[in-house]
């Protein structure tokens, strides 16, 4: 089982520890008041990346080859030069897009720990094959006509925040955006199909329901054991496919609420899956105050509700989409929340430990 | 020669030591001043080249006004000033 948790917050990055008592130990690890939007501990490798959110100064990239005990910045993913003659309009608000590092909202390696893949705001998606040295923007995928229909969902571009690599074939290549759909590469991003038939979005038009280019998947996983098993929390319901995207299906009842950012499923059973639900979605706190992780066993069928330490007196704890997660073992889960809220489990969700209160806005945890 | 000077805020996240460089334009100043400090640039100009959005450049204490291309003229003896607007919390 894993034994780190990485939180990255709008503070800095933190990291919480098991030692050899069982007990968790929460420190400080580097970036205090600085906005960290993501982190990544590189397959099979050592390395640690953390991309940070500077606002006024821009978007940056740091690595570690020391588990966190020190840092040195690396390059960014950056925009190539917009042509002047570029017509590239948000199409809700007819305003230029820029072409400029907006969010690091997605970070991945490949198996083999060679490729990083990074997903950004305003919605191009990068790879580096040399550590974070540089990077190149999939042109494909942000030359895409259908790249110009993306929206910002939330924010006020799009992003990628889900990057899928398939451990059997690490050209197969899929990423999920907000708003913009599900796109997949059978050729490392060479040509890009949508991935959306099933998902429909109860926020449009009757006759733009099912458009691929504006479903709101908030976030999407893939089954290790079964990379063709996925599982979406999307911003109207949650989604599952046994054929790698080609076709969703609804889940009926998932629990208490169809709305929540996160999911994570187990990385050896399908079918099992956890969720942390919230009032839909102009609401957006727990169901009633009470903070649950709801999980299926069997493929969604059913639910139950897990809330064996979760504090359920008035709690307004908001769990965004990439700070729910499940550890290599699929025993412990741990998730962190907007209001500096960090459980964990180590029995798949029926027991919860509060690791603190007092954390800043919890933007990831990853377990290492 | 043109001395650049930056807001201590920036000096927490990277290096961009106060220099004199060459140069006639703000954009002549930077590029030669970038070449000494290179991870400085990303801080202060955008993928685009332009000033980054919510940061702020003043010639001689009057602010630039070519933040696209930085085209601004810039004395022998002038002062670019580089901060950002104060907000967040």
């Amino acid at each position: 089982m894993s034994t780190r948790l990485l939180i990255g917050t709008r503070k800095g990055l933190f990291t919480a520890r098991a030692d050899s008592a069982g007990d968790w130990q929460l420190e400080e690890t580097g970036f205090l008041g600085d906005p960290v939007t993501m982190v990544l501990h590189e397959a099979g490798g050592h390395r640690l990346y953390a991309a940070l959110d500077h606002g006024h100064f821009g978007v940056k990239l740091h690595r570690s080859r020391d588990a966190g005990a020190s840092w040195e910045e690396v390059g960014a993913p950056q925009y190539p030069p917009k042509p002047e003659d570029a017509e590239d309009l948000d199409p809700m608000r007819n305003e230029p897009v820029p072409w400029d590092l907006k969010r690091i909202w997605a970070l991945e390696s490949s198996p083999d720990g060679r490729t990083l893949w990074c997903g950004t705001m305003p919605g191009g998606l990068f790879r580096s094959d040399d550590a974070g040295a540089s990077w190149q923007l999939s042109e494909a995928l942000w030359q895409h006509p259908v790249r110009k229909q993306w929206f910002g969902g939330g924010a006020d571009y799009p992003g990628i925040h889900s990057i899928l690599i398939d451990p059997r074939d690490p050209r197969r290549i899929t990423v999920a955006v907000s708003c913009g759909g599900v796109w997949h590469s059978d050729d490392a991003g060479g040509s890009w199909h949508p991935r959306t038939t099933g998902m429909w979005a109860d926020y449009l038009p009757p006759e733009r329901r099912e458009a691929p280019t504006m479903q709101d998947p908030h976030r999407v996983v893939q089954c290790l054991a079964a990379p063709d098993v996925w599982w979406a929390q999307h911003h109207n319901g949650v989604f599952r496919s046994e054929d790698a995207g080609r076709r969703w299906q609804e889940i009926e009842k998932p629990g208490v609420s169809r709305f929540g950012f996160g999911v994570a499923v187990h990385p050896r059973d399908p079918d099992t899956a956890w969720f942390v639900p919230a009032e839909k979605d102009e609401r957006r706190y727990p169901v009633g105050g009470r903070l649950v992780v709801t999980r299926t066993r069997d493929g969604g069928r059913t639910y139950e509700v897990l809330r064996d330490g979760l504090p359920q007196h008035p709690a307004y704890d908001l769990v965004y989409r990439h700070a729910l997660d499940v550890d290599q073992s699929g025993e412990r889960v741990a998730f962190g929340s907007t209001t500096g809220g960090l459980w964990l489990s180590e029995d798949q969700g029926e027991h919860w430990r509060n690791l603190s209160s007092h954390l800043p806005p919890v933007y990831c945890v990853r377990f290492t | 020669m043109p001395r650049i000077r930056f807001t201590p805020n920036l000096h927490r996240h990277t290096a961009c030591e106060d220099a004199e460089t060459g140069g006639a334009t703000v954009a002549a100043a930077l590029t030669e001043y970038f070449e000494r400090f290179p991870a400085a640039r990303g801080y202060v100009l955008d993928d685009q080249g332009a000033v980054r959005h919510h940061m702020v450049i003043f010639v001689n204490g009057v602010p630039l006004q070519d933040r696209a291309a930085l085209s601004d003229e810039v004395e022998k003896d002038g002062e670019i000033f580089v901060f950002q607007a104060l907000s967040g919390g």
